[in-house]
């Protein structure tokens, strides 16, 4: 089982899956640009709850603002 | 054959940030580089060139790219430069560690006409992080030149020409595997393609125009709405509507085929290992270390300035400003005096101020190039982004702001790391009202004759009040002038690594002719302008233009307790900050007995002296520092708005102060 969680949930350490890219095309084209795509695995290096958070996606680091990160869902493997 | 050989090899730059593209640069064109901006924009533009087997091959540095869809002006320059000039090879420097990412500009290469040859950077890094790429078998996935470097070392750069230089003597043996888009869009694009045949103006490749409309380029889809005809147009349109999200699928397309080409060229290590970057941003990102660690970076940044800057500073003020006023009287000994004061007061005090500010800058300009070289840059920005975001800046702001205690200038210049031209601008604009060391010295010495040991508590009330003032002319400034637009914060944090010394003494020494360049004449200029409205048309300041001015200004000093002296105090420091000390000393002290500072004690009231040291605390910046915005906003309507917005804050402040003064009663 799986579910889907916006990047500003995921705790550090978990990994998931892109769902979807909400937010418009101009978003969709920039994030792909930095390896953020569908299908993409992403990891969460660092989010606290508050300020930008932190994410691993095709050996990148990227730093998100939460209001970027909210469009971001992700599948994440239960368990 | 001759031909050939005699013509030069023009070639196209083009990498993702953060691949060593600058330093493949440096390698290549040395000190033949010339530094200057894209014809009408802001961003930076570098060439140079060398020769190889006696064939000069020129280099154009395009900015660097993540991907060549319209997100701002660096994309638009790179891909404009590669369809208009025709540059006969793109080489491409990818970063060996992400790949498949930095594969994705290759992509977008790969749609336009010109030749690509892949460099292939940072292999090096790779191999510490237990990756294996064999650049062959991507070589042959690709089906163009891949050259393995590590430009830091000057490996690989020799076989990169020899590529370059291959691909421009075999133009027939280039046929690289290009990217296709998706089955579920070939229709789709198909049909795009079939409406804007023979409509697309030269020189862009339709095939290229369809794919970006149906990407939703916002400059590819104004292009074509201006060019064709209304009703196909609208054809266009409703074809595109209907495929909002293609974005999606050509993207997730690009990456499938990235796939393809890397499945056999890389092999990774096991994953859970940590790397050097992983344990420094343990401490460097964390919300409360993070923040400390950049609070004490800043602390020996500022450190080192004034250990080493200042003496330099007043060394170079002693022996080249006070030594070469004095030459200068002594060679003209005889001259008319109004030619000996231009010279030596206005000329050489300009020119004095122009160099005194060099050891500041330099030390300021390599802090910044160090930081921004190991990759710690993007940590303090992703540190500081939670305090910027309601002015509608994100994290990189902060940085030259920071700059901005030490001097305006440098803070000025080093918004070039901002890349939104937006943010960019409202940073140059909200900079001076940080206040520099200048301006503090003149509170230093201000302070304390009026305040005597409150000085430490309105010293710090003015610090405060200048922030506060910056943070509500942020909001309001990004809010009216500046449309209110969110400031997406999308930002790769690079690995860390060692700096690269011989980069960052080129990109001083550049920076710092440009300084020399552009500001230190308007710098001139307006020290002489101030130096001539001193004196003429009697020679004494009493009864010159200036303090013609100053009396006219007397109506709207009254309304904040000051008098024309203290007017005339406030337009000189528009030289420099230091002045008002100055200038006070001669309107004040000439021929009197007792010293400045019990003179204006007994002139000025506590309401009047607070309302001017906040005036001046918020007054227009330096000449330097608009001789800066007017060279990083190159607009002179961006600069003029800069004064007045300065002119017209200072005094607002300075009324209010003492209009509130008088309201409570206090200090009269």
């Amino acid at each position: 089982m799986s579910t889907l969680k916006p990047v500003t949930d995921l705790r550090p350490g978990a990994r998931g899956v892109v769902h979807n890219l909400r937010g418009g095309r101009e978003f969709a084209s920039r994030v792909a640009s930095m390896g953020l795509t569908i299908g993409a695995e992403i990891a969460i290096i660092r989010n606290s709850g508050r300020g930008p958070i932190i994410i691993d996606v095709r050996d990148t680091r990227l730093a998100l603002g939460r209001g970027e990160a909210i469009k971001i869902q992700v599948e994440v493997r239960d368990g | 054959m001759n031909e050939q050989a005699t013509h030069p090899i023009s070639v196209a730059l083009a990498g993702q940030p953060n691949v060593g593209k600058s330093t493949v640069f440096n390698m290549l064109t040395g000190l033949s580089q010339h530094v200057g901006n894209w014809p009408g924009k802001t961003v930076e533009q570098k060439a140079g060139s060398f020769t190889h087997n006696g064939r000069l091959v020129r280099v154009v540095d395009l900015p660097g790219t993540y991907s060549l869809t319209a997100h701002s002006e660096e994309e638009l320059i790179a891909r404009e430069l590669i369809i208009r000039e025709h540059p006969d090879v793109v080489v491409v420097i990818v970063n060996a560690v992400a790949l498949e990412r930095n594969l994705y500009l290759v992509a977008e290469l790969l749609a336009l006409p010109a030749p690509v040859v892949v460099g292939l950077n940072m292999m090096d890094v790779a191999e510490q992080q237990g990756m294996r790429i064999e650049p062959h078998v991507l070589e042959a996935a690709l089906g163009l030149p891949v050259v393995p470097m590590v430009a830091t070392r000057n490996q690989g750069l020799r076989e990169l020409v020899d590529a370059v230089d291959w691909v421009v003597r075999h133009p027939a043996d280039y046929s690289p595997n290009r990217p296709e888009i998706r089955e579920d869009h070939r229709e789709v694009l198909a049909a795009i393609q079939e409406r804007i045949a023979g409509l697309v103006t030269e020189p862009y490749p339709e095939d290229w125009v369809a794919l970006k409309l149906l990407e939703g380029d916002k400059e590819v889809t104004r292009m074509m709405q201006e060019h064709l005809p209304r009703d196909e147009w609208e054809q266009v349109h409703s074809i595109l509507m209907q495929h909002e999200d293609a974005v999606l699928a050509i993207a997730g397309g690009r990456y499938e085929w990235i796939e393809r080409m890397v499945r056999a060229a890389i092999i990774r290590p096991r994953a859970g290992q940590v790397t050097l970057t992983d344990r420094v941003d343990r401490v460097a990102t964390h919300p409360l270390w993070g923040l400390l660690s950049l609070l004490g970076i800043w602390g020996l940044v500022f450190w080192t300035t004034y250990a080493v800057g200042s003496p330099l500073q007043k060394l170079l003020d002693f022996y080249l400003v006070q030594k070469g006023a004095e030459m200068t009287r002594l060679v003209l000994h005889g001259a008319p005096s109004w030619l000996i004061g231009l010279l030596a007061d206005g000329v050489i005090g300009g020119a004095g101020m122009v160099i005194t500010f060099l050891p500041i800058l330099i030390i300021f300009f390599a802090v910044l190039a160090v930081l921004e070289d190991v990759g710690y840059m993007a940590r303090a920005a992703y540190v500081m982004d939670r305090f910027m975001h309601p002015m509608g800046l994100h994290g990189k702001s902060s940085l030259p702001l920071f700059l901005g205690f030490g001097c305006n200038v440098p803070a000025v210049m080093g918004t070039r790391i901002i890349e939104s031209p937006k943010a960019r601008l409202l940073t140059i604009l909200l900079a001076p009202l940080v206040p520099c060391t200048a301006r503090m010295a003149v509170v230093a010495v201000l302070a304390p004759v009026f305040f005597g040991r409150g000085a430490v508590v309105v010293s710090w009330g003015l610090v405060g009040l200048n922030l506060v003032i910056l943070a509500l002319l942020g909001v309001l400034l990004h809010e009216v002038a500046l449309g209110g637009e969110h400031v997406a914060f999308i930002m790769e944090l690079p690995l860390y690594h060692l700096p690269n010394l011989r980069g960052i003494g080129l990109l001083v020494w550049q920076r710092t002719v440009a300084f020399l360049k552009k500001a230190g004449g308007i710098i001139i200029i307006f020290s002489v302008v101030v130096w001539v409205l001193s004196t003429l048309p009697s020679g004494n300041i009493e009864t010159s233009y200036l303090a013609q001015l100053g009396r006219l200004l007397v109506p709207l000093g009254a309304l904040m307790g000051l008098d024309w002296k203290m007017m005339v105090a406030l337009l000189t420091s528009f030289v420099a900050k230091e002045n008002t000390i100055a200038t006070l000393g001669v309107l004040y002290g000439a021929g009197e007995q007792s010293p400045l500072t019990s003179t204006l004690y007994s002139t000025l009231t506590p309401a009047a002296a607070l309302a001017f040291l906040s005036v001046q605390m918020l007054f227009i910046p330096c000449a330097a520092t608009v001789a800066v915005i007017r060279q990083e906003t190159a607009s002179w309507r961006w600069t003029g708005f800069s004064i007045a917005l300065f002119l017209a804050v200072s005094f607002a402040a300075g009324i209010a102060i003492y209009q509130g003064a008088l309201l409570v009663e206090w200090g009269l």
